[in-house]
């Protein structure tokens, strides 16, 4: 089923009302130099939920992503149309600053990227570029961010130690708890474990559900199972366009498009 | 058969190749060799040009002079052997020219057969005596003994703090004036080149649009092709008189001249290396920062500038080493005065500048031939020093 | 909300203060060739190009400073040349990671950070007295030759590089041994790069006074070479004598800014050229 306007999202799900809705997209289309990268996609992410991105590679999901931050603004010859909500508000209209932005949309990367610095100036560094500077109420920052990210415990000993120290798992754990310290009111996480052992990745998974209760959560990634595992709702995206967009357990049981049931199978991808 | 020939003719192209770098890997190992075979000479060898020698009476109980000591003799700085460790008796200074004033030419006779004896006398009544002669002027029964002259050292090349290669009779080899107008001059120049290099390196590397750069890359291309006797031109005739001016000095020629020209010489280095540092912060590393909501300018100085923190280092390095290396520009706009400097506004004299004044007058083989030597080794190990420590620095932030 | 606005200005003022250095930076670039220009143009006409230095430097013109330093460019690249580019084969092609290497590469970087005044002491003392070349062009020409080595190795070796590996594994498939393949593929691709770098190392070497202060230079000469052992007249040289201890400063100065303004062309023209040679064979490259 291909979506083309929020009455349509309206009808797919019923149960979202309107303030429910942490982020929509409204016609966005977006152009790298001459190709057309996302096509026409209506979108809408609920509250307090897990919404997953899938699709092969060069699909346009990571893309389709960075929207909410508007990260694809670093590259050069991007041309995005269309509205993109946050909370209701167009994050893409004149006036909007992308800094303040961004610190309303916390981001998880690919590869674990923590800064040279110590695990604590990693978590404190959104705080500190945001103007916070009362070390008191940064400790307590800190310290409430790596316990959501699961990670206080195995670091409460180690705080000034490079960040560099900690083990890939940890690592993505604390890029986490770094996104989390900003209380970023959406989260998107670009294939956070795609980069880990079995492990991590199912600790990253138990985190990802733990945190749906506070936060709003858009992830892509790869992996099915993933998919399936922890998101409520799964989008499937094939060459710039958005193809189905469901409950994921719908989805993966009855999937409504040829393309979508043979990427869930397997048959390509 | 032909296969054959194709065989041997590789052969012959591998050996060809390995001459070829060999030789550009031993050009290194040839200018030390050949520097320090001119050069090293200098030590261990009298102040004093050969011929000539310094008699003292019998009774002087000094053991030797140093050139330093001549040169003060001569001044008058030093006017008693006391000050030399010797006895109370005053110097009495006594040189060819002086002949006159102690014997008429009667005394001497008709061909000076009678000089020998007379300075022979001359010694004899004066213990105070120093008489610097000609060996052939050197009786040879003589009543009094040559001093010998302290050998000059490392350390007192190093350490002196006079350059006279040419004064008589006592020539001064002290380096510390040149060594120290480098290294005023230098710091001078990365002191205004390192934060231009660097704010422009920055603006290139993470501000400029990719047009802009296009524009900018070949211009610091340029700046870093005009010969340095151009700059040295452009700074004689450009700077010079304005600092004269801004500053109403008797001379435009000063350290600080010598310190903008070097480090105007001095940006491309720095600029290039710098800027190659910051490209290599991760994408990745900046993403995260913009992604928590840091703008560019505090991703900048928060996680590209301390990421590329060793390579803005060695670009200074380098920086510094250019300037310390660097020749023509620094001979025609600093005056070449081989004073410690105490001000920007002063001339200084330069290791490298002081070569290529005075090599041409120097006479082959000589004292001050291999004096300019030394200075050429002195040089070219502390450009080693700062090559090495660049490499060092590089090697360390791979690993 | 305050602190929002508040890095946002340090960064507006932050990047205005930056791109005017820049723009310092490329006006000094501008300062000193519009006033070498400016200044050198009024000078030059035929007759300068053509004629002798007369009446102690301050008429005529600076012929024998321009035959002087064509010798000392063509002699110095015959020597530099080859062997900077079979060394920089060699490195790149041949040689595997090891000690060799490693003592050849760092042998290199060291030679290229030697300063120019060092290896006219060399010069003086291999080739001009140990070699008894004398002060002639053949010794001031191999001096030059040395200090362009390292950048017509650095200037190859890049060259070299930037061929992508898989060409040089299809021809050795195809049969080819070492040398077919970097005759016939390496070579081909790196040209014009190579060539770029021996452009822009005759400009650095018909600029340099140091290394030939000693090895060649002749301070007044009015007649042209007429074999690789004789003295001669260079422009950079030239200049730094007109403007430091000519016989008649004041009368030679515009002598000097002409002598300056050719220099500067020599090095303008080269950095167009490689520019040039760098864009149009690399998009060729990258279009085939």
């Amino acid at each position: 089923m291909n979506l083309t306007n929020t009455l349509e999202i309206q009808e797919t799900f019923p149960d979202i009302a309107d303030e429910m809705l942490k982020a929509q997209t409204k016609d966005v289309n977006l152009y790298y130099k001459d190709f057309h990268a996302l096509k026409n996609i209506n979108f809408a992410i609920k509250a307090n939920t897990v919404t997953a991105l899938i699709g092969p590679s060069g699909c346009g999901k990571s893309t389709f992503l960075r929207l909410f931050n508007r990260m694809n603004d670093l590259i050069s010859g991007v041309k995005i149309t269309g509205d993109v909500l946050l909370e209701g508000e167009n994050i893409y209209k004149k006036g909007i600053v992308v800094d303040e932005l961004r610190k309303s949309v916390g981001m998880v990367f690919q590869k674990p990227n923590p800064f040279p610095k110590s695990i604590y100036e990693n978590v404190a560094y959104g705080l500190r570029v945001n103007g916070y500077d009362h070390k008191d109420s940064i400790d307590e920052i800190v310290e409430r961010s790596l316990k959501q990210a699961a990670l206080w415990d195995e670091v409460k000993d180690k705080l000034k130690k490079s960040a560099y120290e900690l083990s890939g798992g940890q690592q993505q754990r604390l890029c986490i708890a770094r996104a989390l310290a900003i209380e970023p009111s959406l989260i998107l996480m670009d294939e956070p474990a795609s980069a880990l052992d079995p492990l991590s990745t199912s600790k990253i998974e138990e985190l990802i559900y733990d945190l749906k209760n506070k936060y709003t959560i858009v992830i892509v990634t790869h992996n099915m199972q993933q998919a399936g595992r922890v998101s409520d709702y799964t989008a499937f995206f094939y060459l710039g366009e958005l193809i189905e967009y469901d409950k994921t357990k719908t989805m993966f049981i009855n999937p409504q498009n040829i393309k979508t049931q043979n990427y869930i199978t397997g048959r390509f991808g | 058969m032909n296969r054959k020939r194709l065989k041997i003719f590789e052969k012959v192209f591998g050996a060809v190749l390995f001459s070829s770098s060999t030789v550009t890997s031993l050009t290194v190992l040839f200018i030390i060799v050949f520097l320090f075979n001119e050069g090293i000479g200098l030590f261990n060898s009298t102040p004093v040009e050969k011929k000539y020698q310094f008699i003292v009476s019998n009774n002087n109980t000094v053991k030797e002079l140093s050139s330093k000591q001549l040169k003060d003799i001569f001044n008058y700085d030093i006017t008693n052997w006391k000050q030399l460790g010797g006895s109370n008796d005053s110097i009495l200074l006594f040189t060819i020219n002086d002949l006159s004033t102690y014997f008429t030419d009667d005394e001497l006779g008709a061909n000076f057969e009678n000089l020998p004896s007379k300075i022979n006398e001359l010694i004899k009544k004066n213990p105070g005596i120093l008489a610097y002669l000609s060996d052939k002027y050197v009786p040879q029964h003589l009543e009094g003994h040559v001093i010998p002259l302290t050998k000059i050292s490392i350390k007192d090349f190093v350490t002196g703090t006079e350059w006279y290669p040419t004064s008589e009779p006592a020539p001064q080899f002290g380096v510390l004036p040149l060594i120290l107008g480098t290294l005023w001059v230098s710091f001078g120049a990365i002191l205004i080149a390192l934060p231009l290099g660097l704010a422009t390196a920055i603006f290139m590397a993470e501000v400029a649009s990719q047009r802009l750069r296009n524009i900018l890359k070949p211009v610091i291309e340029l700046l870093a092709g005009i010969p340095s006797v151009v700059y040295g031109f452009f700074g004689l005739v450009v700077l010079v008189p304005l600092i004269q001016q801004l500053f109403n000095l008797p001379v435009g020629e000063t350290a600080l001249a010598g310190s903008i020209i070097l480090g105007i010489m001095a940006l491309p280095t720095i600029i290039t290396v710098s800027e190659d540092a910051l490209r290599t912060t991760p994408t990745s590393l900046k993403e995260a920062s913009l992604a928590l909501g840091a703008t560019r300018w505090q991703t900048i100085t928060r996680v590209t500038v301390p990421y590329a923190r060793s390579g803005i280092t060695a670009a200074s390095i380098l920086g510094i080493g250019r300037a310390v290396g660097e020749t023509m520009a620094v001979l025609m706009v600093t005056g070449n005065a081989g004073v410690i400097p105490h001000t920007f506004l002063q001339p200084v004299r330069t290791i490298p500048a002081t070569i290529a004044a005075e090599l041409g007058e120097s006479s082959y083989g000589g004292l001050h031939f291999k004096a300019l030597f030394a200075l050429g080794i002195l040089l070219f190990l502390i450009t080693l020093i700062i090559n090495t420590s660049v490499e060092l620095i590089k090697s360390r932030k791979r690993s | 909300m305050m602190s929002f606005i508040h890095k946002r200005i340090k960064q507006k003022i932050a990047f205005s203060i930056f791109g005017l250095i820049s723009m310092i930076v490329v006006g000094i670039l501008f300062v000193i060739l519009g006033f070498i220009i400016f200044r050198g143009i009024s000078v030059i006409n035929w007759g300068f190009l053509t004629k002798m230095p007369e009446e102690g430097m301050t008429k005529g013109g600076i012929f024998p400073a321009i035959v002087g330093t064509l010798c000392l460019i063509a002699g110095s690249m015959i020597f530099a040349f080859p062997i900077g580019v079979l060394s920089a084969i060699y490195l790149n092609e041949y040689l595997k990671e090891n000690w060799l290497k490693k003592f050849m590469r760092s042998m290199t970087n060291n030679l290229a950070g030697i300063p120019s005044i060092v290896f006219g002491l060399f010069g003086m003392a291999l080739f001009v007295n140990k070699l008894k070349f004398g002060d002639s062009i053949l010794a001031g020409s191999l001096t030059l030759g040395l200090l362009a080595l390292p950048v017509i190795i650095r200037t190859t070796e890049e060259a070299l590089k930037s061929v992508p590996d898989h060409l040089r594994i299809g021809s050795y498939a195809l049969g080819a041994t070492k040398l077919q393949t970097i005759r016939r593929v390496v070579l081909p691709i790196a040209a014009p790069n190579i060539i770029t770098g021996l452009i822009l190392s005759i400009s650095r070497v018909s600029g340099e006074t140091a290394p030939i202060l000693f090895t060649v230079a002749a301070y007044f000469l009015p007649k042209l070479p007429h074999s690789m052992f004789d003295q001669a007249m260079a422009l950079p040289y030239h200049l730094y004598v007109l403007t430091t201890s000519g016989t008649n400063m004041e009368a030679s100065r515009p002598m000097a800014y002409g002598t300056a303004f050719v220099l500067i062309m020599i090095v303008l023209i080269a950095n167009l050229l490689a520019n040039v040679f760098r864009r149009y064979f690399g998009k060729k490259n990258k279009m085939n």
